[in-house]
């Protein structure tokens, strides 16, 4: 093909590190064409970034590559670095997943726009600065003359990676590796700049890598789709055909992992199991001893709230709105006001001895299936350590026999109870979060973002987890999610929260069919699509 | 700022009171006093002496005393070199202290972080393990070892350097001591350099100066070395204050007439005011190093912002 300006030829890429080689990349074959968007979508260690790493000559140091990547016919692989530097950030540059740590913290924007400019095309730094607004206000940051002097930490996460991609755009590239670039932000957010780097492709005709384990961003944005599944691409096609009819039972796989199904209400009289009125939760932060200004943040803004029995409310909300704050408050885990009643008792003012009887009827879940576990305990003691608390009587046999049921019931083989968790992966890790919340029989579950930090494929095995265990338990969950497809699935009451106010609430079918508020219609836009 | 800054040495104060209050008690229950010697004072003598350094009245009147002295700058006179004031002690030999320790201390610091960086760019070769082996000999070697060894090799055994003496304060005079101060520190801050660069060459933000063809040095030296060097500056408050208000050890190994060598004269002959005088010296460097510590903070890191 005339028109190829990425021609990558049996790339590998392996890791050598202490416990052997890990071979990453295998051998993989890709094109992209001038002014196409190729997509590159796969799970976690698909190898999707790793590929695009070793063609930039960004690989860890324990990476190599073997193979060939031809940019505009030039051999990228095994290019001396003063030749590679001709080409990054000129011909080819990148956004990575991390807006909020990929640019230099101790350094203004303008600066770190201008470096690339000035080292690439030699322009002057006054006209580096010029060209730096430009490329503030081409991205849609107001007040540019201003902004282009801001520290990063003074910008917001989708802000800071519209300045990533003005820097990726500056000196006018043939390609752009855009790295997972809206993973890290809210669904709103994740939104816009998916249509700026739209608006941007068509006007400036680049082409552009995406890498994603998101097909649904996927879909709307590139013209075709190579799926990637350790270190191998298993199918690749245009986007179309591809949606429409994937040959590869791993892509169908992919394409069939949205979490599907809707949870049927609780009965009309189920008692109401946790009430919370007027809930208000405020942190202060600063001030002390040195003096300094004090800083009060309203997280949860009088909020009332009922949890009837077997029912699940689905919290949503984007970061900062005070859906976990919400959740804790609810369990007496912070300082919060308002009167909580958990059955027939009043606990809005329990003390910690009186909590604890209560304790065990109410569980949490947390989002990080990595810190949320103890590294040096192993699965077994995690999932029965609150065994100790609430039934000291049992044995260490019993305990042992209890952990068996409970990892079974969790889908875990209990041979391996006697491992420690960094020798599980995600799933398997949120399913021991889930096997020690249950072991205690607890009436509610406050699951917060429990599946956030999981890729589609294995969110969707938790999901069904849940839905079994409340199935069978009679349980009851606050779902605490930013990601409604998830949510859709779980719950059947959804709580829609903004700046630590409810803004809409209701069941899921009227939320998710007959939205009101602007904001959840916002929210439903920026998930579904529509 | 200058807010930060005053009101920073206003809290410094109640730290710089306590000191006082500790060394002055403390030096009391000390057994022996200042004028008991090995031949001793007529009865006479030693009670005018008592009563001309109020060493006759109540503890807790020449404690207020003291402090009523110090408050308006005095820091009393010496009772052993009797013909001196402790400031003027202090005066005399201060500027030797503070040339020798800010040799060292610039020895120190850009020679620590020089390396650390260069081994941390090498990370796990073999300029990176001797560099680091030679670090961690510079930790475990005390300083009251290194500097009689380096004094007899280079002094008794080749006879290139003078073993001791201020001389004219040149480099031949200065050069060992300086080293013996310096080493033990420009160790530690190699290995706290190496550990903070290996750490940002492998941030984020490195990895983007990387992909938009920043070459190497300008990498290193623009972007990871300033964020690098905060922990290094935290390192220094503490570091400053001990080397330039001279080292007690090294002082004396070499014979040179710092404070440090007032300061264990005072204590083993009890002389009250010389101890105590150097004790406030040395805390008000502390507290004026850690404010400066504070402010390079600010400097190398916009985020940092004081009130």
């Amino acid at each position: 093909m005339a028109d190829t300006l990425l021609d990558i030829r049996g790339l590998n890429v392996r890791f050598s590190t202490p416990t052997g080689d890990v071979h990453a990349v295998k051998g993989i074959d890709l094109t992209v064409a001038k002014g196409e968007t190729l997509a590159i979508v796969g799970e976690s260690g698909s190898g999707k970034s790793q590929t695009m790493m070793a063609l930039m000559g960004l690989l860890a140091s324990n990476g190599r590559v073997e193979g060939s990547a031809k940019f505009q016919g030039e051999e990228m692989i095994g290019l001396p670095l003063g030749k590679l530097n001709r080409i990054r950030g000129a011909k080819i540059t990148m956004i990575f997943q991390e807006p909020m740590t990929s640019l230099d913290p101790l350094y203004r924007i303008g600066k770190q726009l201008a470096e690339p400019m000035m080292r690439h095309r030699g322009l002057s730094a006054k006209a580096a600065r010029a060209r730096a607004i430009e490329l503030l206000e081409l991205v849609k940051i107001p007040d540019p003359e201003r902004r282009v002097d801001s520290y990063p930490y003074e910008m917001s996460g989708g802000q800071r990676q519209r300045v990533m991609i003005a820097m990726a755009l500056a000196n006018d590239p043939e390609l752009l590796i855009a790295d997972e670039p809206t993973t890290a932000l809210d669904v709103t957010i994740q939104a816009q700049i998916l249509e700026l780097l739209a608006e941007l492709k068509q006007r400036i005709g680049l082409a552009i890598v995406f890498i994603s384990h998101d097909l649904a961003i996927v879909r709307r944005f590139s013209d075709r789709v190579a799926v990637m599944r350790t270190g191998e691409v298993v199918e690749t096609g245009a986007v179309a055909d591809i949606f429409a009819n994937p040959q590869h039972p791993y892509t169908q796989m992919l394409l069939a992992a949205e979490p599907t199904g809707r949870k049927a209400p609780p009965a009309d009289n189920a008692p109401v199991l946790l009430e919370g009125r007027d809930v208000d939760v405020r942190f202060s932060m600063g001030g002390g001893f040195m003096g300094g200004k004090k800083l009060d943040i309203h997280a949860v803004d009088h909020v009332d709230i009922r949890l009837r029995e077997g029912q699940t409310i689905g919290i949503v909300g984007e970061s900062g709105s005070g859906k976990s704050t919400l959740g804790r408050a609810l369990l007496r885990l912070n300082h919060g006001t308002g009167a909580i009643r958990f059955g027939a008792d009043d606990i809005s003012e329990a003390s910690r001895q009186e909590m604890r009887r209560h304790r065990r009827q109410m569980q949490l879940v947390f989002q990080d299936p990595f810190g949320s576990l103890s590294p040096r305990m192993t699965a077994g003691q995690i999932v029965t350590e609150g065994l100790l608390v609430h039934e000291p009587q049992l044995t260490k046999k019993d305990r042992d026999l209890r952990a068996i049921k409970a990892f079974m019931e969790v889908g875990l083989d209990p041979a391996t109870r006697n491992r420690y968790p960094h020798e599980f992966s995600g799933g398997q890790r949120q399913r021991i979060a889930i096997a020690r919340a249950i072991i205690l029989k607890p009436q509610v579950v406050v699951l917060d973002e429990p599946t956030s930090a999981l890729d589609r494929s294995v969110q969707k095995q938790i999901v069904e987890l849940l839905r079994d265990l409340q199935a069978k338990h009679g349980l009851s969950y606050l779902f605490i999610s930013h990601d409604l497809a998830v949510v859709r699935a779980l719950s059947d009451y959804i709580v829609v929260m903004k700046s630590g106010k409810i803004v809409e609430e209701g069941s899921t079918d009227q939320i998710f069919d007959a939205p009101r508020e602007t904001y959840t219609r916002e929210l439903m836009a920026a998930a579904f699509g529509k | 700022m200058l807010r930060f800054v005053l009101r920073r040495l206003m809290s410094a104060l109640p730290t710089i009171f306590i000191v006082v209050t500790l060394s002055f008690f403390l030096m009391r229950v000390a057994p022996g006093g200042p004028f008991n010697l090995e031949r001793p004072l007529e009865p006479q003598v030693l009670e005018s002496l008592k009563r001309a350094f109020l060493l006759d009245r109540p503890l807790i009147v020449q404690y207020g005393h003291y402090l009523w002295n110090l408050l308006h700058g005095d820091l009393g006179p010496s009772f052993i070199y009797r013909d001196f004031t402790v400031a003027q002690l202090i005066a005399n030999s201060l500027p030797y202290s503070l040339t020798l320790g800010a040799w060292a201390l610039m020895v120190a610091v850009f020679g620590g972080i020089a390396i650390g960086s260069y081994a941390a760019l090498k990370q796990n070769s073999f300029v990176d393990y001797a560099v680091m082996s030679i670090a961690s000999f510079g930790i475990t070697v005390p300083n009251f070892v290194l500097a009689p060894v380096l004094s007899f090799v280079f002094a008794v055994v080749l006879h290139w350097l003078p073993a001791g003496g201020w001389g004219d304060g040149g480099p031949a005079n200065l050069l060992l001591p300086v080293i013996s101060l310096a080493l033990p520190q420009l160790a530690v801050f190699a290995r706290i350099t190496r550990g903070s660069m290996i750490e940002t060459l492998r941030a984020d933000h490195i990895r983007t100066a990387r992909a938009y063809g920043l070459p190497t040095r300008v990498v290193v030296i623009v972007h990871a070395m300033r964020a690098a060097l905060v922990p290094a500056v935290s390192y220094l408050g503490p570091v400053a204050a001990a080397v330039l208000t001279g080292s007690v050890v090294v002082e004396t190994v070499f014979g040179l007439p710092g404070v440090g060598r007032y300061f264990v004269l005072g204590a083993l002959n009890r002389d009250y005011t010389l101890v105590m005088g150097t004790v406030v010296l040395i805390s008000v460097f502390i507290v004026v190093f850690n404010l400066i510590v504070d402010i390079l903070y600010a400097v190398l890191d916009p985020r940092v912002r004081y009130e």
